[in-house]
């Protein structure tokens, strides 16, 4: 049969490829000389890293720069003034959700109300499955005695999520109708993506104060970047046909906005809204650092006197929220707003809105009366973290699991990753670099490895390059045995629908399930190595491996998979010769993803122990030293920003030279 | 004069602490939570002594390091737990910029050292030596340490020189720093279940003594200057040759404002002194009783008046 990968390779530009590919050994070649040379003893050390002496300062710059800003020109009491109206208005959701005792002073809800209301919405939105699960949701909160702090989250949540709903609008339009705005505005979202959450919350806490506020903050800016994405991708797509209808009508330009821009684009806004949404219950955690009550302070708490069932039960509330609020968002991205006829009554039109007033009003006199409504006390939830534990002990103490973990541990640790990562320290800093810029060249080309070069040089000049190396050891460790594992998995369940839903479910909860709570376990069966760290790296790496595997195979056009079949191709011909070709630049958009999440959780497993970046990072919020925070920032930032450009721009020439739609 | 007024002089004079202590603010007094139980109980044991003072307190959950910073802004108003060998760097350093101030100590003292669940004395009887231990180093052998021993040691932030001390004294350990208290407790789980012996850095007063029975490994005895003059201690070429001292203080800190601001409060906050015991039991009615912390710091009221009284009357 026709080999359709290499005939499309023909069609793809291949003259350019093939120097890139001649360039890019040649850097190869000039990097492993010098490592050899270093092995022999034989280069200087000013080439092997760059010596302390000439290291610039950047910390204490950086340093005078924000002192400045926040003294000087008064951004301290200019931000402290927004967090006084912050407070106040995170004080009105604290005193509806959870009862403290601030303005309005009508709370708490019963949490029977929020629970009816919640199915309401839910069967509008999709029915009586999604009824079912919006209350259910809440109704395992209230039993399992975790009403409170939840709610002490979701006071938080619902100021910080539409907060940034509104800026990444407002923003969303500006980059689309001014090209300046948008030209800024890019590379301020990249580096905000890559950023570690550890540099957000420093200054969160200093302007913002320690504190509900202050988590507030650091979630709503995590939360913006894809709502501005989505806008300004909504606006642009909007058809010129319905904008000149607009016109014609004599539309302001107020009105174009309000009336058929926005509209057109719902769709892809209701998406940011989803995004919005996801990335503001990632935060939960996180945030507790800082002073965000709820939820993630709970499980710090739970964590550090070492209650694994507990801990356990609140990651499931946290996965259950973010399911619930997940598929409600998107049944709203499908639901079409619903047109009546001329004379429909009002109270038709308005039927959910009054539904769910009524069991609201409902249930908020019952629990006056009845106490379980308002109310499930300490000794009347159904928590069960003490046999939870026992079971988890249990499990991890069994000899099997104890035996097979230590084998993999003496394995990994012993033979394949300590030295790995003591080779990957032994390269001199040029010669890594001169590796980098190959890779980025021969991947993405001479744009990418220009940017690969010059962030791999300020990486080496802020003087954290070991700790950087320790970080990309760690991060390149992981991301491969999750391709290992993630891929066969991903084309394994893409055979069935029935099997891709469900480990679609799967990568769903292990991505919100909190990180926090797979540190214990990793710990307890890989004790404080450098295999827990990468096997924690690794669930968290796995999932965007597999969902878009699994996405890229399914969206592989019919007429090529008949088109094999016809030609008698056995099931592996097909997969090896035409499915994986196709679904590769799919793919490679979910391995770029991979690497983007192992950055991120490779900061997270300072809390196993590690010697890396986010150690220092980890310490640097004990103080004050901003500086030092930012500097680490950046270096965890320009790394990955390196191969998030260089893979994104391979995946979009790929695309580009097999046909397929963006 | 006549008794009259002299009684009403006695009268006003007895009365003039009390008006002036009438004059707490009605802001609610901030008091930060960390993510160990002790302090989570004490500080609504505190909280709840406030409240029937008739003040209003909030609780803000922040991170034990960071939480100095807060103090000397006036974020937050005080800070009942200030171990010596954890925070005293960020609590001096907090203090040297100014805004909080030392407010007592508490009768409680604080041990941090290298720390080993009971059963690990089966398998090293010679313990809690530390030249014994050190015999025994091959028993707490990983896979990644060879023949040597390893010692958990506390995050590298906690400053602890487990390192150093294994040079100084020439053991065969090799120190691991673990990323977390979390992390420490998993490994001492993990241990658990086949009752393998480790070592571990651990302190007291904690949850770990309610959970695991265990003992500190006695080193040299603490004498001054062992952390800078290297004669001092058993090697007279090395620093961090002896044990940590076992009886660091624990304060309480407060924010230079509290003392105008809320008289009543702070006046209670100088006199506030719990013992080691009394830290355990609050420990144990969340970590063993499974207690919600504001139930346990009630439960606790009410079990213990005659230690609370004295402080607010």
């Amino acid at each position: 049969m026709a080999d359709v990968a290499n005939t499309l390779k023909d069609t793809a530009p291949a003259i350019g490829h093939w120097t890139r590919g001649k360039l890019a050994l040649v850097l190869v070649g000039l990097a492993i000389a010098l490592t050899i040379l270093h092995h022999l003893g034989l280069l200087q050390d000013v080439l092997f890293r760059i010596p302390e002496a000439m290291v610039p300062p950047f910390a204490l710059w950086l340093d005078a720069v924000f002192n400045f800003i926040k003294d000087d020109l008064g951004l301290l009491v200019f931000t402290r003034t927004l967090t006084e109206g912050l407070e106040w208005l995170l004080d009105v959701t604290a005193n509806l959700m959870f009862g403290k005792r601030r303005w309005p002073f009508l709370g708490p809800i019963p949490w029977t109300a929020v629970a009816a209301v919640a199915a309401v919405i839910g069967y509008y939105l999709g029915g009586w499955r999604m009824a079912a699960l919006g209350a259910g949701t809440f109704i395992w909160t209230a039993l399992i005695g975790q009403w409170k702090i939840a709610m002490e989250t979701m006071s938080v949540l619902m100021v910080a999520a539409p907060l940034a709903f509104f800026i990444g609008l407002g923003l969303g339009i500006l980059a689309w109708k001014y090209a300046v705005v948008n030209r800024a505005i890019k590379p301020i979202l990249s580096v905000l993506q890559t950023l570690p959450f550890f540099t957000y919350l420093l200054p969160a806490v200093i302007f913002f104060k320690v504190g509900p506020t202050a988590g507030a903050v650091a979630t709503t800016i995590y939360a913006i970047p894809p709502m501005i994405l989505m806008t300004t991708l909504g606006l642009q797509k909007v058809p010129s046909e319905v904008v000149e209808a607009g016109n014609m009508s004599g539309c302001t330009k107020w009105q174009l906005l309000r009336h058929v821009y926005l509209p057109s684009a719902r769709t892809e806004i209701l998406v940011g809204v989803n995004q919005v949404i996801m990335l503001c219950l990632a935060m939960v955690v996180l945030t507790a650092f800082i002073g965000m009550p709820g939820l993630g302070a709970k499980l710090l708490a739970m964590m550090g006197s070492f209650k694994l069932g507990r801990s356990f039960e609140i990651g499931v509330t946290i996965v259950l929220l973010a399911v619930t609020l997940d598929r409600m968002s998107k049944a709203w991205v499908v639901k079409q707003p619903e047109h009546f006829e001329r004379d429909t009554p009002w109270w038709r039109k308005h039927i959910t809105l009054l539904t769910g007033l009524a069991v609201f009003v409902f249930f908020c006199i019952t629990s006056q009366f009845v106490d379980v409504f308002a109310e499930i006390g300490r000794k009347q939830n159904f928590s069960q973290g003490k046999e939870i534990d026992t079971l988890i002990k249990q499990f991890l103490a069994l000899d099997p699991v104890q035996n097979t973990t230590g084998a993999i541990r003496y394995v990994l640790n012993v033979w394949i990753l300590n030295p790995f990562r003591d080779f990957l320290l032994s390269i001199p800093t040029p010669a890594f670099i001169l590796f980098v810029v190959a890779f980025a060249l021969a991947l993405g080309g001479k744009r990418p490895a220009i940017y690969g070069a010059i962030f791999f040089s300020l990486v080496a000049l802020s003087g954290w390059w070991d700790r950087s190396v320790i970080t990309l050891y760690s991060v390149i460790s992981a991301v491969t045995l999750a391709l290992l594992i993630g891929v066969p998995l991903g084309i394994a369940a893409a055979r069935s629908e029935r099997w891709s839903q469900r480990v679609l479910l799967a990568c769903d909860t292990a991505q919100t399930f909190p990180s926090f709570i797979y540190l214990i376990p990793a710990i307890m069966l890989f004790g404080i190595t450098a295999t827990s760290v990468v096997m924690s790296i690794l669930i968290f790496a796995m999932v965007p491996l597999t969902r878009y595997t699994i996405e890229g195979l399914r969206t592989v056009p019919p007429e090529m998979t008949e088109a094999a079949d016809m030609a008698g191709a056995t099931r592996m011909q097909k997969l090896w010769k035409v499915q994986l070709p196709l679904a590769l630049p799919t793919m490679a958009v979910g391995f770029n993803q991979a690497i983007m999440f192992a950055f991120f959780m490779v900061i997270i497993a300072a809390f196993i122990g590690t010697q890396d970046l986010g150690q220092e990072l980890q310490r640097t919020l004990a103080g004050t030293d901003l500086g030092k925070n930012f500097v680490l920032g950046i270096c965890v930032s320009l790394m990955a920003l390196t191969f998030d450009l260089t893979i994104m721009k391979w995946a979009a020439d790929q695309k580009k030279a097999l046909g397929l739609p963006e | 004069m006549n008794k009259f007024t002299t009684a009403l002089t006695a009268g006003v004079l007895a009365f003039a602490p009390m008006t002036l202590l009438a004059e707490d603010s009605s802001d609610p007094i901030v008091i930060p939570i960390h993510n160990w139980s002790s302090q989570i109980v004490m500080s609504h044991v505190v909280g709840q002594i406030f409240e029937s003072m008739g003040n209003n307190v909030e609780f803000v959950t922040t991170d034990s390091q960071a939480v100095y910073e807060s103090v000397r802004l006036g974020d937050v108003t005080l800070e009942l737990e200030v171990w010596e060998g954890a925070f005293g760097a960020s609590f001096r350093a907090a203090l040297e910029k100014g805004g909080l101030h030392d407010a007592g100590d508490h009768d409680a003292v604080t041990r941090e050292d290298w720390w080993y669940p009971m059963w690990t004395k089966e398998a090293c009887p010679g313990l809690p030596s530390w030249e014994a231990l050190n015999e025994c180093a091959a028993v707490f052998a990983t896979a990644e340490t060879g023949d040597k021993g390893r010692y958990l040691d506390g995050p590298v932030d906690w400053l602890k020189h487990g390192q150093e001390r294994v040079e100084a004294l020439g053991m065969d350990f090799v120190v691991v720093n673990a990323g977390s208290a979390a992390a420490l407790w998993a490994e001492i789980g993990a241990a658990e279940a086949d009752k393998r012996p480790v070592v571990v850095f651990n302190w007291t007063p904690n949850f770990a003594e309610a959970v695991w029975p265990g003992e500190f490994v006695e080193f040299p005895e603490w004498v001054d200057g062992c952390d800078k003059d290297p004669a001092v201690g058993p090697n007279k070429d090395a620093l961090y040759d002896c044990g940590n001292p076992a009886d660091g203080y624990l304060k309480k800190a407060a924010w230079d404002g509290m003392k105008d601001k809320w008289p009543g409060a702070y006046d209670v906050l100088t006199k506030i002194s719990f013992t080691n015991p009394q830290i355990a039991e609050m420990a144990r009615l969340v970590d063993v009783e499974e207690m919600e912390p504001e139930e346990a710091a009630a439960e606790w009221l009410e079990a213990n008046p005659d230690v609370w009284q004295g402080w607010t009357s």
